[in-house]
């Protein structure tokens, strides 16, 4: 795929068709990711900077929607007098949806638009023609280890997310609510199924995996100089918004919905 | 070694070529003056492939391996200087890694960078910059070498040691040389001829001392406006 090819059209469609097969290609390239050394290095490092940069905010995010929501659904079930499902709520809220959710938010902000940045500057200072003259390709060079390490990193954040959250709302639930903690735990354990694992870690990788294209897409198109790196990175956040909320509603349609 | 032959191209409507037509000869130094916004740029991006002509056609002596330099050099900002050189080795080929550090330090000492081979192109001047980013051009034994304006922002010490240095590699390396510049007294003293254009057209190609000597209007203008250089 040429990267600094002339401009085959500005609507909507085409740039969906040029995105759609950046990812494609990237794909493709990822067994050179995987079996050549530089390459492997360059994921290495793309792995560090999405996985090990990120998790501070990863942390604080993760505690806190945990704490908010214990305590929410937590005093709306002590109308109730229905504490005890604390943990279950908060579990089965965190392990398919929030935790995937806010994972991709924070990997959006802290990541996408960095990546765009990078990608963005790159492309106006002619570094991306630069690897088009020499024969390499910029997707194989640039997009793929990018893309890789996101689609690894991004359920692995969202696991993790999940695990603080959950922490987080056993938490408020024994300091202000009186849940004790282990009976918190054993209602979480309770309702958790691998089905609700394993979609919720699908949507992490899909999110992942729509950041890195909206992110590197969005960095290639850039013209007009520092201006359209300004204009690429934050149209990388919103779209990458956008779609993480249509692709997170449609897997919860897809796997939880009787058709 | 290089055709163009009737070249048309078009921006939103605004056209950039008009009907460019010139033939850059092998081993020659052909330097592309004009005023700015009159397709220079354009023409190189055509030779490479980085563009296509709306109509015309550009040809290329097949097989023959293109280097380019760019305006700012760019080079990748997190690899070394001695990296960048050996990126399309490391890239393209199946060299081992003696073969590859041997052809890169060949490369540096060509352009004079050995002594700082191991810095990031932050911590050099633009004039090792764009030594390094043609190190980087000719590091797979380049035919032909594309220069897009290789002085510009240069103090005038800096463009003569790169016009110097252009003349040389392309002797030295049998090169073929394409010069884009806005620098007039520059490409006198290092090409073998000098086309100028203006809105998309070639006004002339000749020698640098009938080029000096025309009576085209257009090259007349040009040559008086840039007499403080010569």
């Amino acid at each position: 795929m040429r990267i600094t090819r002339e401009t085959s059209g500005e609507n909507l469609f085409s740039r969906i068709g040029r995105a759609g097969r950046l990812m494609v290609e990237s794909f493709a390239f990822a067994p050179h990711v995987l079996l050549n050394r530089d390459a492997r290095r360059t994921m290495l490092f793309q792995l560090y900077s999405t996985g090990i940069r990120t998790l501070p905010v990863i942390t604080v995010v993760g505690l806190f929607t945990g704490m908010i929501l214990g305590l929410q659904v937590g005093l709306a079930l002590r109308k109730f007098n229905q504490e005890m499902y604390l943990g279950a709520a908060v579990m089965i809220t965190l392990i398919r949806e929030m935790g995937p959710f806010v994972t991709g938010i924070c990997l959006s902000a802290c990541v996408g638009s960095a990546m765009a940045a990078e990608l963005g500057t790159m492309t106006v200072n002619d570094e991306v023609a630069a690897l088009e003259i020499m024969s390499i390709p910029p997707v194989r060079y640039l997009v793929a280890p990018r893309m890789m390490a996101l689609l690894v990193m991004s359920p692995i954040l969202a696991f993790y997310a999940c695990i603080l959250g959950v922490m987080g709302g056993g938490l408020v639930g024994y300091t202000q609510l009186n849940v004790p903690f282990a009976q918190y735990m054993a209602s979480a354990m309770s309702i958790a199924e691998l089905k609700d694992l394993f979609t919720g870690l699908l949507k992490a990788a899909v999110f992942g995996v729509v950041i890195g294209t909206v992110s590197c897409h969005e960095g290639f198109e850039t013209k007009l100089g520092a201006v359209g790196v300004g204009r690429a990175t934050q149209r990388s956040v919103i779209i990458s918004f956008l779609l993480i909320l249509m692709f997170g509603y449609m897997i919860t349609r897809l796997f939880y919905f009787d058709f | 070694m290089i055709h163009f032959e009737n070249v048309c191209k078009n921006f939103d409507g605004k056209q950039v070529l008009a009907g460019v037509s010139f033939d850059v000869v092998e081993g020659e130094i052909l330097a592309i003056v004009g005023p700015s916004g009159t397709g220079k740029s354009v023409t190189l991006k055509h030779i490479v492939g980085l563009l296509t002509p709306d109509s015309g056609t550009v040809t290329v002596r097949e097989g023959a391996r293109i280097g380019y330099l760019f305006q700012g050099g760019a080079l990748l900002a997190w690899l070394t200087v001695r990296e960048n050189v050996s990126l399309p080795l490391r890239e393209t080929t199946k060299l081992s890694e003696d073969e590859i550090a041997r052809q890169t330090d060949e490369a540096l000492k060509a352009v004079g960078l050995e002594e700082s081979a191991d810095k990031y192109p932050a911590e050099i001047s633009g004039g090792m910059v764009k030594r390094a980013g043609l190190a980087r051009a000719i590091v797979r034994h380049a035919d032909a070498v594309l220069y897009d304006e290789p002085t510009s922002g240069l103090d005038p010490v800096t463009a003569q040691t790169i016009h110097r240095l252009i003349r040389r590699l392309n002797a030295e390396q049998k090169l073929t040389s394409v010069v884009v510049t806005h620098d007039l007294a520059g490409a006198c003293s290092f090409a073998d001829r000098i086309l100028m254009l203006k809105d998309g057209c070639v006004v002339l190609v000749a020698t640098p001392e009938e080029f000096l000597k025309s009576d085209i209007p257009a090259v007349r203008e040009y040559v008086i406006a840039s007499k403080g250089e010569l």
